[in-house]
């Protein structure tokens, strides 16, 4: 038995074919990695056919830094610092999706109060992630004002942060065993004046962009994939829901505070960029419902059940948890050898597997068109290359 | 199905599943030659009907002379977990390719044909994924080294 090991260099080989002169000829192209609709430094080999897209390889690794293997090295509390560097724009729920995964294996029980306050920080930081995307969603479509109302409004919730926090994007806040720190006493007024200070501005969001015939044009029908193709290809989150299929963690795992609060799980029909469009913006509202309902509610109670001096040791085993991020899910699976640190720590991270529906989606359509698709999957690229 | 009525009905499909000790979920381990088979049926038959590969990876058993290959499974239609493993001998690490049941399993099996150096048959692009074509060596590999490693102080 042998295994065939291939090169970029034999997929981008080119077979020209003479046997007609009105025969086109198809060629490559590089989009990337420094081209600023792929967000960071995503190389995309392009196979053209004219301006038609006939095959796109992605080409990974320009910002691989092996936090899997730097995780075999730290113990577990410091490894919840990487995962902050993973999808940065939801390092709250990366550092809780860490933390649950730690807190499962070793038996630790949190109290309400820990609960309440990582459910809002993770919507806050979903309705953050969002803003953002949506922002620069805009963008990458030429229209540049929306890029300026996404930042003016994520920086709200960004100095909200803060002032809990200490950091606007790194946070680091959610540990094993607790919080960093308690919130701040002014969190619970400063998320009320965002809730009543956004909800006009999303309405905004609708009139400016979603509205526009340019966009609309660009969007509907375009990329679609349908929900069996999303789940082979194993997207998550925005991107598998806008394809009609309801899955969501939130809903289904109830982890955290979300099985005490009432919220849609919202599903587009078509699986096109509209639908992703679409989806993510009635998102932020869900998100927003849900900090309502838990903002007056945050039980008395500590921040911390454990000292964040205790070392954390795992008994030997396997652990696999997964969470939703604002991209979809992300998986942290831990051996552990009974040491203090993992003997093996890898992240299934949603940003990998979503990227690979641009395979799926972008064939036959022209290179303009792959620019909404790709925007409409909203990848991070440290997510993927870790 | 609960993770019980799971494990006695992977266990019926496939008689050489075995229990896998020590994990946090149901979780089976094959023999390398059965697991084409076992997936294929888990993948099809609908009182299974794992349409999700979530996740696909490795574990380098390096005292043990074994990769552990783990894959996490998921139902959507009976929302049920499933983790399969299946060990390899580090010397001659080849897998059957499980693509076929699954779309995603193709650049997860390169993520670890990148890391761990780990052989997939009938994979039909198997190239590096984050690293470059020419790099040498598997850096999950608990014995690998390269001139750029430093020392950590004791």
């Amino acid at each position: 038995m042998s295994v065939h090991i291939t090169t970029l260099d034999d997929r981008v080989r080119l077979r020209q074919d003479d046997s007609s002169p009105l025969s086109t000829q198809e060629y490559f192209v590089n989009m990337g990695p420094q081209h600023p609709s792929t967000h960071g430094v995503l190389r995309l080999v392009l196979k053209l056919d004219g301006e038609t897209v006939r095959e796109v390889i992605p080409v990974l690794g320009y910002i691989h830094r092996g936090i899997e293997k730097m995780g075999e090295h730290q113990s577990y509390r410091q490894f919840v610092h990487l995962s902050d560097r993973l999808d940065y724009l939801s390092a709250l729920i990366n550092n809780w999706a860490v933390s649950m995964t730690i807190e499962k294996a070793a038996n630790i029980e949190l109290n309400d109060r820990i609960q309440v306050i990582r459910t809002l920080m993770a919507e806050l930081q979903r309705i953050q992630s969002h803003q953002l995307w949506w922002g620069v969603f805009g963008m990458d479509l030429g229209a540049f004002t929306p890029f300026l109302y996404g930042f003016r409004d994520r920086e709200i919730i960004a100095d909200i942060f803060e002032e809990t926090v200490g950091a606007r994007l790194t946070m680091n806040y959610i540990q094993p065993g607790g919080l960093m720190y308690d919130i701040h006493p002014g969190f619970v007024k400063r998320v009320k004046a965002f809730l009543q200070y956004f909800k006009p501005k999303l309405a905004e969001y609708e009139t400016l962009l979603s509205g526009n015939v340019i966009l609309q044009e660009r969007l509907r029908g375009v990329g679609r994939m349908d929900g069996q193709t999303a789940l082979s290809i194993g997207a998550t989150g925005p991107v598998l829901r806008a394809s009609g299929v309801p899955l969501d963690l939130r809903k289904s795992e109830a982890y955290g505070s979300y099985g005490k609060v009432a919220f849609d799980v919202v599903i587009g029909k078509n699986g096109d960029c509209w639908d992703r469009y679409w989806v993510r913006l009635e998102e932020m509202r869900q998100s927003m419902k849900i900090v309502e309902q838990l903002i007056d509610n945050i039980p008395e109670g500590k921040h911390m059940v454990m000292k964040p001096a205790v070392k954390i040791k795992l008994p030997e085993g396997c652990y696999y948890n997964q969470v939703e991020t604002a991209r979809g899910i992300l998986g942290v699976y831990i051996v552990s050898d009974g040491k203090e640190s993992p003997y093996r720590i890898h992240l299934r991270t949603p940003n990998f597997n979503n990227l690979w529906a641009i395979t799926e989606t972008a064939a036959n359509w022209r290179l303009g068109d792959l620019v909404a698709i790709l925007s409409s999957l909203d990848v991070v690229v440290p997510d993927i290359d870790r | 199905m609960d993770s019980a009525n799971l494990l006695t009905a992977v266990a019926a499909a496939e008689p050489n599943a075995k229990p896998r000790e020590k994990a946090d979920r149901a979780a089976v381990q094959v023999p390398v030659g059965n697991l084409s088979a076992l997936m294929k049926r888990l993948r099809n038959d609908s009182t299974f009907a794992f349409d999700m590969l979530c996740d696909h990876t490795a574990v380098d058993w390096s005292e043990q002379g074994t990769f552990e290959l783990v894959y996490q499974l998921y139902s959507t239609v009976h929302g049920h977990y499933l983790m399969v493993t299946t060990s390899v001998p580090r010397v001659s690490p080849i897998v059957p390719t499980v693509r076929e049941f699954w779309r995603i399993a193709e650049f997860q099996e390169r993520e670890v044909y990148d890391m761990f150096g780990v052989l997939y048959d009938g994979h039909p692009d198997l190239r590096r994924l984050f690293l470059e074509d020419d790099w040498k060596g598997f850096p999950l590999r608990k014995d690998y080294t390269d001139d750029f490693m430093l020392e950590r102080p004791e």
